[in-house]
C-alpha cells in the first residue's frame, strides 16, 4: 500500500511540476498565445481519445459517433453558460457538467437499444446517430443553425483545461483498474464466457457508453468556451474519424497510447502547416500502416509509467551484472 | 395530391435503384468476408470521375462505362489485395478501421490531384421524356431504373448458376469447407470484389447523370446510404440490398418533399436505427444465435 501511495506522490509531483513549467512559460511569454491555444487543443483531444478508448479500446465496440456527443456537449454546456451569470470558474464547471450530463443522457439512450445489437452494427448505429445530431443542430433555432452559435464566454484557459484533463484521466484509470474496469474487460476478450461467470454485461456496456459519452460532452464543452463559436460543420463524421485514429494509433486499451497520441495528432498538423492539405492522407497513411503492421496501434494495450520504467532500468541493470556473473 | 405522390415514388425509385446498385457491392463484400468496405463508396466516386474524364475526352458513352467499370474492378481488386487481404485472420475492428482509412485515403489523395471543387458533369445522353397521363418520367430514370433492374437480374443468375457464383455461396457459409472442396478462396475473393466495384462504378455514374456534379468527397453519402440500405434489408442477402435500397430511396424522396429536405438525412438513419432494434439481422435476414 505504502508503494503505492509512493508512486501516486511522484506521479502528483510529476504533474504539478509539468503544470507549473507551462503555467511559468505562457505567463512569461516563453510559450505564446498561439502555441497556447495548441496546448489547449491538446489538453480537449486527450480527453476525447481517452473517453473513446473506454468504448474502443477497453470495451471493444467500435463507436464512430463520438463527435456527435461532443456536440451535444458543446451546445448545450454553451447554451447553459449564456444563461447564467456566475463567477467565471465557477460557471465554466458547472455549464461543462451540464453538458456532459447531457451527453451521457444521450449516450444512455442510444446505448440502450444500440448495445443489443454487436460489433459492426453498433459502429453504424453510432454513425447514424452522430450524422443525426449534427443535421438537427443545423436545423435548430436555438443552436443558431448553420451560422453557428456565437457570443460564448471565453472562458477555458490552460489552467482549467489541464485540470479537467488530469480529473478525466485520473477518473477514467481509476474506473479501469478497478472491479469494474475488469469486466468491462473481460466482456472485450469474451463476451459470452464473461456473461456465463456472472457480468451482468448489458449494465457495463451501457455504464461504459454513457461514462464516454459524459466525458466527450466535458470535452465539448471545454471546446465551446475555448472557440466561442460553435459551427455545426466541425462535428461532421470526419472529426469522429479523428477521433478513431488517436485511439487506434495510440493502442486500443492504453490511456498513455491515447494521450501520447492525441498530443501528436494534434501537433502534426501544426507541424505539417504548409503541406495542410496532405494532413488527412497523412492521417489514412498512418493508419493504413499501423494497421498492417502492428493491428493493436503503437503502444497495444500497455501503460507507460514512471516507475515502471525506473524498475526496469534498475531491473535490467541488475540482470546485465548476473548475466555478467554466470559467464 | 396522387400525381405528385406518384411523381415522388418514380423519383424516390429512381435514387433507389442507385442505392440498390452500390449497397449490392456492401452485401456481397459483407457476406463473403465479412467486412464493411468502407472504401466502396469511394469506388463509386473513381467511378464518376473516371467517366467524367472520358468523357470530356470525347469517348463514347456505351465505351466509356465499359472501360470506367472494369478499371473500378481492378481498383477494388487492388484494394483487397493490399489493404484487407493481409488482415485477414486479424481482429474484425482492424479490418474495419483499415477500410475507414483507405476511404479517407482515395477521398484525400483525389482531393490533391483534382482540388475539392465540384465539377459540373457533362450531359451524355439526350434522353426524351415520357408521359403517362399527367406523369411525366425522364429518360435517364428511365434509363437508370432499368439498367439497374437488368444489372441484378444478371447478378442473380450469376450468383445461382455459374460457378464462380456458387463458389461465392460456398466461401460466404463456410470458408474452410469451401476450400476442403477445392474452391480457391483467394480468386473468389477478388471476383466479389471486382463484381461489388463494377456495380459501384455503374451506380456512380448514373448518380452523377441524375445529380450532375461531381467531387471528391460526393461517394460518401450516397455510399453510407447504400450501406444503410444494406444493412435494412439484410446484409449478406442479395435481394435484401435491392429491397433496402428502393425503400431508402422512397423514403428519402417522401421525406424530402412532404417533411423538410433538411432533414432527410436523419430520417434515413432514424429509420435504419428503428429497423435494426424491431429486427437486428435487417428485413429479409434470419436471425442467429451466437454459438458458444
Amino acid at each position: 500500500m505504502n508503494q503505492k501511495l509512493k508512486h501516486y506522490g511522484i506521479n502528483f509531483g510529476i504533474i504539478l511540476i509539468l503544470y507549473f513549467i507551462l503555467f511559468g512559460a505562457i505567463n512569461s511569454g516563453v510559450i505564446n498565445g498561439y502555441h497556447e491555444g495548441i496546448i489547449i487543443m491538446a489538453g480537449i483531444n486527450i480527453i476525447l481519445a481517452v473517453s473513446l478508448n473506454l468504448t474502443t479500446g477497453f470495451l471493444g465496440e467500435l463507436t464512430l459517433g463520438h463527435a456527435g456527443f461532443m456536440a451535444i456537449g458543446a451546445y448545450t454546456a454553451a447554451l447553459a453558460s449564456m444563461n447564467m451569470e456566475l463567477p467565471s470558474v465557477m460557471q465554466l464547471i458547472v455549464s461543462i457538467i451540464i453538458g456532459g450530463l447531457v451527453a451521457a443522457i444521450f449516450g444512455f439512450l442510444i446505448g440502450m437499444p444500440a448495445l443489443r445489437l454487436r460489433g459492426d452494427y453498433l459502429g453504424i448505429i453510432t454513425l447514424g446517430f452522430g450524422e443525426m445530431i449534427r443535421v438537427i443542430i443545423t436545423n435548430l433555432e436555438i443552436t443558431g443553425g448553420a451560422v453557428g452559435l456565437k457570443g460564448i464566454a471565453l472562458l477555458s484557459d490552460f489552467t482549467n483545461v489541464y485540470w479537467v484533463t488530469i480529473l478525466t484521466i485520473v477518473i477514467i484509470f481509476m474506473f479501469i483498474n478497478s472491479r469494474h474496469g475488469r469486466s468491462v474487460i473481460a466482456i472485450r476478450e469474451n463476451e459470452i464466457a464473461a456473461e456465463a461467470v456472472g457480468v451482468p454485461t448489458a449494465f457495463y456496456k451501457i455504464f461504459t457508453f454513457a461514462m464516454s459519452a459524459f466525458f466527450a460532452g466535458i470535452a465539448g464543452g471545454l471546446f465551446a468556451h475555448y472557440q466561442t463559436v460553435l459551427d455545426p460543420k466541425k462535428f461532421d463524421f470526419m472529426f469522429s474519424i479523428e477521433m478513431l485514429v488517436m485511439v487506434v494509433l495510440g493502442g486500443m486499451g492504453s490511456i498513455t497510447g491515447a494521450i501520447v497520441s492525441a498530443i501528436f495528432l494534434t501537433l502534426l498538423p501544426e507541424l505539417l502547416r504548409d503541406f495542410s492539405d496532405y494532413r488527412l492522407l497523412i492521417y489514412a497513411i498512418l493508419l493504413i500502416i499501423t494497421m498492417l503492421f502492428k493491428p493493436s496501434g503503437l503502444f497495444g494495450t500497455k501503460e507507460f509509467s514512471i516507475h515502471q520504467l525506473i524498475k526496469g532500468r534498475k531491473q535490467s541493470a541488475k540482470g546485465k551484472i548476473e548475466a555478467g556473473g554466470s559467464e | 395530391m396522387f400525381e405528385d405522390l406518384g411523381q415522388q415514388l418514380i423519383n424516390g425509385l429512381h435514387v433507389g435503384s442507385i442505392y440498390a446498385l452500390i449497397a449490392l457491392g456492401y452485401t456481397m463484400v459483407y457476406g463473403i468476408i465479412k467486412l464493411i468496405n468502407f472504401a466502396h463508396g469511394d469506388i463509386l466516386m473513381i467511378g464518376a470521375f473516371l467517366a467524367y474524364f472520358l468523357v470530356r475526352a470525347g469517348v463514347p458513352i456505351p465505351l466509356v462505362i465499359i472501360i470506367s467499370t472494369v478499371l473500378c474492378a481492378l481498383i477494388g481488386v487492388a484494394i483487397e489485395r493490399f489493404a484487407y487481404k493481409p488482415l485477414r485472420s486479424a481482429p474484425r475492428i482492424s479490418a474495419l478501421i483499415t477500410a475507414i482509412a483507405v476511404s479517407l485515403f482515395i477521398e484525400n489523395l483525389f482531393m490533391i490531384l483534382f482540388k475539392p471543387d465540384p465539377r459540373p458533369f457533362p450531359t451524355v445522353l439526350k434522353l426524351k421524356a415520357i408521359s403517362i397521363g399527367s406523369l411525366k418520367i425522364n429518360g435517364i430514370t428511365i434509363l437508370t431504373i432499368v439498367l439497374s433492374a437488368i444489372l441484378m437480374i444478371l447478378l442473380e443468375f450469376f450468383i445461382n448458376k455459374t460457378k464462380t457464383g456458387k463458389a461465392m455461396r460456398a466461401v460466404s457459409q463456410d470458408k474452410q469447407a469451401a476450400l476442403l472442396m477445392g474452391i480457391n478462396i483467394n480468386r473468389t475473393i477478388s471476383a466479389t470484389f471486382a463484381i461489388g466495384s463494377a456495380l459501384g462504378a455503374v451506380g456512380g455514374i448514373l448518380f452523377s447523370m441524375s445529380y450532375p456534379i461531381i467531387e471528391p468527397y460526393m461517394g460518401m453519402m450516397p455510399g453510407l446510404k447504400a450501406f444503410v440500405a444494406a444493412v435494412l434489408g439484410g446484409i449478406g442477402i442479395i435481394p435484401g440490398a435491392m429491397l433496402g435500397g428502393v425503400m431508402m430511396g422512397v423514403a428519402e424522396s417522401l421525406t424530402k418533399s412532404y417533411i423538410s429536405s433538411q432533414l432527410s438525412d436523419a430520417v434515413v438513419f432514424g429509420i435504419l436505427i428503428l429497423v435494426l432494434l424491431i429486427k437486428p439481422a435487417g428485413i429479409l435476414g434470419k436471425n442467429t444465435r451466437e454459438k458458444v
